[in-house]
């Protein structure tokens, strides 16, 4: 039995980890392009530098001694997230409203005074959230508005938009909605929801949370079959300038819609996940093969965008 | 070439490299494969007994030489007051005692331990010989009484009993003839053997002595054994003239083939020899290290055995991590367990090595739960996380020692062995617990806590193997084999186990 859905996944394109590993990110994502997209803030400062969109960068702080500037750092705003600059997988991601009375509020509800939120940031400092622990660095950054239609799709937090990125070419999206079992975060694990985008059209493909299929947001009720991302052509074009950003083959790009702004790029990752193949209910691998024989032709990325609206519409044989 | 084909070739070398060494000292050192296996070895002791008379004296004993059937694995010598040294002329070594002045009865002592050669090559013969036999300087009636043998050997040979078995036969007749008797009580055929030989020289066929050990345990005293072998027809036969019969009996030690006499002895009289055998069972390793040794095989000279024994101990638990780590690399690449901190489960499984499986993991579980419980009461402190690891540790190192005290008040002794953990990594899989039980929640712990125990249980079993035990230590080559697997599996691209599971739903 499972002798015989090893085959069948295989046959059905799916990537596992080990092929990602080493097929995917070993032979396209070179070591010395890592650190750009493992730390948010150079990634935030050169796709600024790149005219790439992203979430206003509020203030930084890299020393403990910094710290003591904090509350003069925060006066000036009133919402706004504190982010490890090395963070993974959306740890210690901290999104906070000012109160009148000098309070901040978390989404939950809960309140941190300044005081709390120095000891937040110290423990970012000192590396609680960043891979093996090494010392790290907090910054501010804007708080997204989320764009009002896909607002509707979320619990609390902000669903976010993944785009796989492969070679240039966007080869797969998800939009990520955050439920009430992943307590506002859009992690799949978690039990967030993933919704499978179709790359020709930015609508939904199917919607699954903890790998099962559902049919409506489980606590907004709201109908993913509804979904069209707004601005999709966009968002394209935005993803796959990351890739001449990072110089990275095989990359996810994380990106929000802001109802101002539109779409902005949160952050990168150099080894996303596979979650976006139950998402969307197909595999990786028939894409990737696709673009690895158009390695050559060094497109820009209107004409990639394009090729892939054209040729990556929702499966033929979808159910 | 891709770096894929590299590593495959790379990890072939690597594989065949250690596996052909492995199989080397198998075949050709007779290194067991298996543990316990065992070999049977004999201590035999050659004493010499004899008075001497007050003058200078010089004792020389013929010493066995290299013989199919059994392999030397030491020889010692003992006799207080004698200047000692072997020659050794025409593949014939003899053992040489010298005293200036010795009175009174004299014992000599030479000890050697022989094993069965399981592995025997082809015997290597001696030369055909190149002299006839010396007659015998027999009495005129002795000869008559020679000639009166042969002529009766003659006459009752025919062609399915040839003469030699014959003429054995009567010498080692129980009551042997008048002739024989005869022949037997002169000086110069002192037993039936040389008799044999003496009357096969008169048919002009070649002979020679063969004196010898039959190994019994507990044997003691006997006397050497003599037998007789035959030039016929381009072979050496061995023959049993008290007997007759044809062959060398069984678990038969040669020490002399051939030769002049077996003991030479100046300046002493009523000298004797006499033979004491006795069979020890010994690891087959020993044996094999042993034989190994004598031939300083260089793959076995620089080798871990060449440490102090102490040392040894500690190769041997450093050899079980490579195990380790491959129990590890398999389960994280082949089934997919998450488990915190990669190879903190190798380390684990190290000291429950010491402390023994079910004690480990109760200490383990204690010393874990009571540092998040500490480690819970820290986080909501502002406190810098070294400062905060720190104390974990200390936290740590406290309750192994309580522990420890505790364990030996209650005579309960194993659990002492605790200071095996890795309290440094302890401290820090807390540390990463911890704040994982903050982020993802308790099942996110379970999950990873679980899978590093289960692989860590997992590499205990393996590590303490009793057969993985004895090939690592014995065999460290096969370390370059398991290297090879490592690497091999570096570039696995299947689904893990678990993925399976993971992508059920996409299986349509």
């Amino acid at each position: 039995m499972w002798w015989a859905r090893r085959k069948r996944l295989r046959e059905n394109g799916i990537v596992g980890i080990n092929e990602r590993n080493i097929a995917l990110i070993s032979r396209y994502n070179e070591r010395a392009n890592f650190p750009l997209v493992d730390n948010k803030l150079l990634t935030k400062r050169a796709a600024q530098a790149g005219n790439i969109a992203v979430p206003e960068l509020l203030g930084v702080i890299d020393t403990p001694y910094q710290l003591r500037r904090l509350p003069e750092l925060l006066r000036p705003l009133r919402e706004f997230v504190v982010k490890p600059t090395r963070g993974s997988g959306g740890k210690g991601i901290l999104v906070l409203n000012r109160h009148d009375d000098g309070q901040f509020a978390k989404p939950g509800g809960q309140l941190l005074t300044i005081e709390d939120i120095r000891h937040y940031i110290s423990n970012i400092l000192s590396g609680v959230y960043s891979l093996g622990g090494r010392p790290d660095a907090a910054f501010l950054e804007a708080l997204v508005a989320s764009d009002p239609i896909l607002h509707q799709y979320a619990f609390q937090g902000l669903p976010d938009i993944r785009v796989i990125i492969f070679l240039g070419y966007p080869i797969m999206a998800m939009m990520r909605c955050p439920t009430r079992l992943s307590d506002g975060k859009a992690n799949l694990h978690q039990g967030a929801v993933g919704v499978g985008i179709d790359i020709s059209t930015g609508t939904a493909l199917r919607a699954v949370q903890n790998n099962n299929v559902v049919i409506n947001h489980p606590d907004t009720g709201v109908n993913f079959s509804n979904l069209i991302i707004p601005d999709w052509t966009n968002l394209l074009h935005l993803a796959a300038s990351c890739h001449e950003l990072t110089g990275l083959g095989y990359l996810g790009c994380d990106i929000v819609v802001d109802r101002d702004h539109g779409p902005l790029i949160l952050e990168l990752n150099a080894r996303p996940g596979l979650s976006i193949q139950t998402a969307s209910g197909m595999g990786l691998r028939s894409r990737v093969n696709t673009i690895q024989q158009l390695a050559n032709c060094d497109w820009p990325i209107e004409k990639r965008v394009e090729y892939a609206m054209e040729n990556f519409s929702a499966r033929p044989d979808a159910n | 070439m891709t770096s894929r084909s590299q590593i495959k070739l790379l990890s072939a070398v690597l594989i065949s490299v250690g596996v052909g060494l492995t199989l080397y000292k198998f075949f050709f050192l007779h290194f067991p494969l298996m543990p316990g296996s065992v070999r049977t070895v004999w201590s035999v002791e050659a004493k010499i007994t004899f008075d001497a008379e007050g003058g200078a004296i010089e004792a020389n004993l013929a010493l066995p030489g290299d013989q199919h059937s059994f392999e030397i694995l030491d020889e010692t010598f003992a006799s207080s007051g004698y200047d000692f040294s072997i020659e050794s002329n025409n593949n014939q070594r003899r053992a040489i005692w010298k005293s200036e002045t010795q009175d009174g009865e004299q014992n000599l002592y030479y000890n050697l331990q022989i094993t069965n050669n399981e592995h025997a090559a082809i015997p290597a013969d001696i030369t055909a010989p190149s002299r006839p036999t010396t007659a015998a300087a027999w009495l005129p009636a002795e000869r008559e009484a020679a000639l009166g043998i042969i002529e009766t050997a003659k006459a009752r040979s025919g062609p399915d009993r040839p003469i030699i078995q014959e003429l054995l036969a009567m010498i080692g007749a129980e009551t042997p003839s008048e002739d024989v008797h005869l022949l037997l009580s002169s000086a110069d055929s002192p037993s039936k053997a040389a008799l044999a030989i003496h009357l096969l020289a008169e048919l002009g066929i070649y002979a020679h002595l063969i004196r010898g050990v039959k190994l019994e345990n507990r044997a003691h005293n006997n006397p050497p054994i003599e037998l007789v072998e035959i030039y016929e027809s381009g072979n050496w036969i061995t023959y049993d003239p008290r007997t007759g019969e044809k062959g060398l009996p069984e678990s038969f030690f040669i020490w002399q083939r051939g030769g002049p006499s077996l003991l030479d002895l100046t300046g002493g009289s009523k000298s004797k020899i006499r033979f004491s055998s006795l069979s020890n069972v010994i690891p087959a390793k020993n044996v094999a290290l042993k034989l190994a040794r004598e031939e300083t095989v260089a793959l076995v000279d620089f080798n871990i055995y060449s440490l102090p024994v102490e040392k040894q101990t500690v190769f041997k638990s450093l050899l079980l991590v490579p195990i380790g780590a491959l129990v590890v690399v398999m389960f994280r690449i082949l089934v997919g367990v998450r488990t915190s901190g990669t190879f903190m489960p190798v380390l684990i499984a190290l000291a429950f090595i010491q402390t023994t499986l079910l004690t480990g993991i109760g200490i383990l579980l204690v010393l874990v739960a009571s540092g998040l419980w500490v480690r819970s009461y820290f986080s909501k402190m502002d406190l810098h996380m070294v400062s905060r690891i720190g104390a974990v540790l200390i936290i740590v190192v406290v309750l192994m020692a309580g522990f420890s005290v505790l364990s030996h008040k209650l005579g309960w002794d194993e659990a002492l062995n605790m200071t095996f953990f890795p309290m440094v990594i302890l401290a820090w899989t807390i540390e990463r617990m911890s704040i994982t039980w903050e982020e993802e929640g308790p099942r996110e712990v379970a999950i990873q806590g679980g899978g590093s125990l289960l692989v860590a249980v997992c590499a205990y079993f393996a590590m303490t193997n009793k057969l993985v035990e004895h090939l690592t230590f014995n065999f460290p080559e096969l370390l370059l084999g398991v290297l090879g697997l490592i690497l091999l599996l570096g570039q696995y691209t299947g689904f893990r186990l678990l993925e399976l599971h993971r992508f059920r739903h996409m299986d349509t």
